[in-house]
């Protein structure tokens, strides 16, 4: 009987304000004082059901909650015979409960969505090898997987056989999808958009990349920062004590009217509500938009921070070296092009990688013998000719001629940055490349507005040599710069920045940069999707993308006032309503109930705001 | 030892935490110290020993609040 009222809650709502309707309809179309009177009780009796039964059930377990201030308002109402104020009571109090679900709702919507990309059902391979389908619980980490075009990679795995291409959007944030073969890696959440792949289980459950993504952002949202904890701890006390002034009240002026009615007015709720309803609304406009904020106290911390502290390579660089330049002297590039990279496909040096990359498909040469010179590069025989690549000195030490305008050409990559690489067939230079670490693009822009955002110092910390860090300074318009550090140099600045008062945020990739991301006030991961940048960060930009820092710090700063202003409305609300319980005639029970859920309502709607929150500039 | 996870209706009433914190702790077996309500995900973790309580009686307790619970997860520890 209690869980058949309790779950018709929204119903008896909507009946309650259809009587009450009935009832002043009655009253001033037809002056029908009975029905007036008598529908107001049948509302009040009804709307009280549900609310007396969540209040006696809470007393049970020793909780004075905001339904037992209710129930006894509502029966000191009735006691008075003023069934009109005790039957809106109830109403406001009911529907006002349905509104804040609804809008509430709203507010999680964010994280909902991030939630529902998991998956739920696999193709599991039984032992007579056919594919049956199962929940995603009862995968064990080894077993062999069906994924079949539009279904959803239900574990981290490694690709058995089969091709096809993966929307890896829900993991990096990156939508264009990326070809996948046996061997590569795949990753739970993201979906495979054409081809079928056979995949086995490497991490299940939790322990999937976007499982720990998806318990991070859960716990964000529900994380409390100091504030939060005092209003939780002063709600407890809060509640009864309105209970007992409400009593007092009562005993020494006798006046039931005001005793109930400072019985609703003391609802805690806007109060209790506020904070996290902003917290919630701006950890899922960050979940949208690829930063993950873990938390509300990261959230306070991040809106006020004074410096910003930057890795160099994989952080304001892209952290592989490209070739940046290139010059030929000789019209036949094809051919030499292919030698090169026949040559360099061989090796695994860094720039090497980075030449093979930037030719791409060419047609391979067979290479008969290679000879790797130390510190130079490499030679080797291809179709017969001799195939120089390396360094200058290599190419001097092969009597190489460089003409006036090649040597130019050296000076001026070199001048870039660059590292170079020389390609010469039979004793002439063919190809010159300058390969260096490109910073991101759309730095610059970013870190004017992150100033912009009223951040005074922004820093780089790098390994690099000092020329190379002033050259990215400058370039970046950086206001400190500093080489040569090793990863405990880079955290004891943080510590001595902080030692000043300062509050410091460091941007790294995470794998060095740890001890730095933990002890800086705010740890900032450029998660390429390493667990440890995950683990010991408090923000995580997704899929490594800069560009999501201004709209990070932006957010962190409307949310944090956005939580000041729903505290200011919800004491506001209580400060008015007293002073005009006091000193005016105008605040009744129902005014008070109708300001209270309003007041909740407009904290949950500003939170709401947030959701739809961008970077203006 | 058994680790649950509950998942309730959204919650939205301001004194809700609190009462489905207390509700849970008065089950038998219910281990007090790991019972986590998240507010915004509606979820309910916590640790119990099913030699003396059952994840039904702590599913009742939730719903004679006034809270629908919608699944539950369960797993030995």
């Amino acid at each position: 009987m209690q869980l058949y009222i309790l779950r018709r809650k929204n119903s008896i709502a909507f009946l309650g304000g259809f009587l009450i309707v009935l009832a002043f309809v009655s009253k001033i179309g037809f002056g029908n004082i009975d029905i007036f009177v008598w529908a107001l009780i049948a509302a009040s009796i009804l709307g009280a059901a549900p609310i007396a039964i969540q209040a006696y059930q809470a007393l049970k377990i020793k909780v004075v909650s905001i339904d037992v201030l209710v129930t006894v308002a509502v029966v000191g109402a009735f006691l008075i015979n003023n069934y009109e104020e005790a039957a809106i009571v109830t109403f406001l109090f009911l529907f006002g409960a349905y509104l804040e679900q609804r809008t509430l709702n709203q507010t999680r919507s964010a994280i909902k969505e991030l939630t529902e990309m998991a998956p739920e059902n696999a193709l599991k391979q039984r032992e007579n090898g056919e594919f049956e389908e199962v929940e995603v619980d009862e995968v064990d980490v080894g077993d062999v997987l069906l994924v079949k075009t539009g279904a959803r990679v239900p574990v981290d795995g490694t690709v058995l056989t089969g091709e096809g291409h993966v929307n890896e959007a829900s993991i990096t944030g990156e939508s264009i999808p990326v070809g996948k073969k046996a061997d590569s890696k795949v990753f739970a959440g993201t979906i495979l958009e054409n081809g079928t792949i056979q995949i086995a289980a490497d991490r299940v459950g939790e322990d999937t990349t976007f499982g720990k993504i998806i318990e991070l952002v859960e716990e964000a949202q529900d994380s409390k920062s100091e504030a939060e904890r005092f209003i939780d701890r002063f709600s407890k006390y809060y509640t009864p004590a309105v209970l007992v002034l409400a009593f007092m009240v009562w005993f020494f002026s006798k006046n039931v009217e005001l005793a109930i009615t400072i019985l609703v007015l003391g609802c805690p709720g806007a109060l209790v509500i506020g904070v996290p309803v902003s917290n919630v609304a701006g950890i899922g406009n960050g979940a949208r938009n690829g930063v993950l904020l873990k938390g509300s106290e990261v959230i306070h911390d991040f809106s006020r921070v004074h410096s910003v502290a930057f890795d160099k390579t994989g952080t304001l660089t892209m952290g592989n070296p490209k070739v940046a330049d290139i010059e030929y002297y000789s019209q036949d590039t094809e051919k030499a092009l292919g030698y090169l990279a026949s040559i360099e496909r061989e090796s695994d040096h860094p720039l090497a990688k980075a030449v093979v990359e930037y030719i791409g498909d060419t047609r391979l040469h067979n290479v008969t013998s290679t000879n790797v010179v130390k510190g130079g590069g490499i030679i080797a025989d291809i179709d017969g000719h001799r195939v120089a690549v390396g360094n200058v000195s290599l190419m001097e030490g092969e009597n190489v001629h460089l003409d006036d305008k090649a040597r130019d050409d050296i000076d001026r990559f070199e001048k870039r940055g660059n590292s170079l690489v020389l390609t010469s067939v039979d004793g002439e230079l063919i190809i010159l490349m300058g390969i260096r670490d490109q910073i991101r693009s759309g730095v610059k822009e970013d870190l004017s507005r992150l100033k912009a955002l009223g951040v005074k110092n922004l820093m780089v910390l790098s390994g690099d040599n000092q020329g190379t860090v002033d050259l990215i300074a400058k370039e970046l318009g950086l206001t400190e710069a500093h080489g040569h550090m090793l990863p405990e140099d880079k955290s004891a600045y943080i510590a001595q920045l902080q030692g000043k008062g300062q509050i410091v945020a460091f941007v790294g990739d995470g794998v060095n940069d740890s001890p730095s991301l933990a002890l800086a006030d705010i740890g900032i991961a450029m998660g390429g999707g390493t667990d440890v940048a995950i683990e010991t960060s408090d923000v995580v930009l997704m899929n490594s993308d800069f560009s999501r820092l201004p709209h990070a710090l932006g957010l962190t700063k409307a949310t944090a006032n956005n939580m000041f202003q729903n505290i200011f409305i919800a004491v506001g609300v209580v400060v008015l309503l007293l002073i005009g319980v006091f000193f005016s005639e105008w605040v009744n029970m129902s005014v008070g109930m109708l300001v209270h859920e309003l007041s909740i309502l407009a904290v949950i709607v500003n939170g709401m705001r947030l959701l739809r929150y961008r970077l203006k500039y | 030892m058994h680790k649950a996870t509950i998942q309730l209706e959204g919650l939205s009433c301001p004194s809700c935490q609190q009462k489905i914190d207390k509700a849970v702790k008065s089950v038998n077996g219910v281990d007090k110290d790991s019972v986590k309500v998240l507010f915004n995900s509606g979820k309910v973790k916590l640790n119990f020993d099913s030699g003396v309580g059952s994840i039904e009686d702590i599913e009742k307790a939730i719903t004679v609040q006034g809270y629908e619970v919608l699944k539950s997860q369960v797993k030995a520890i």
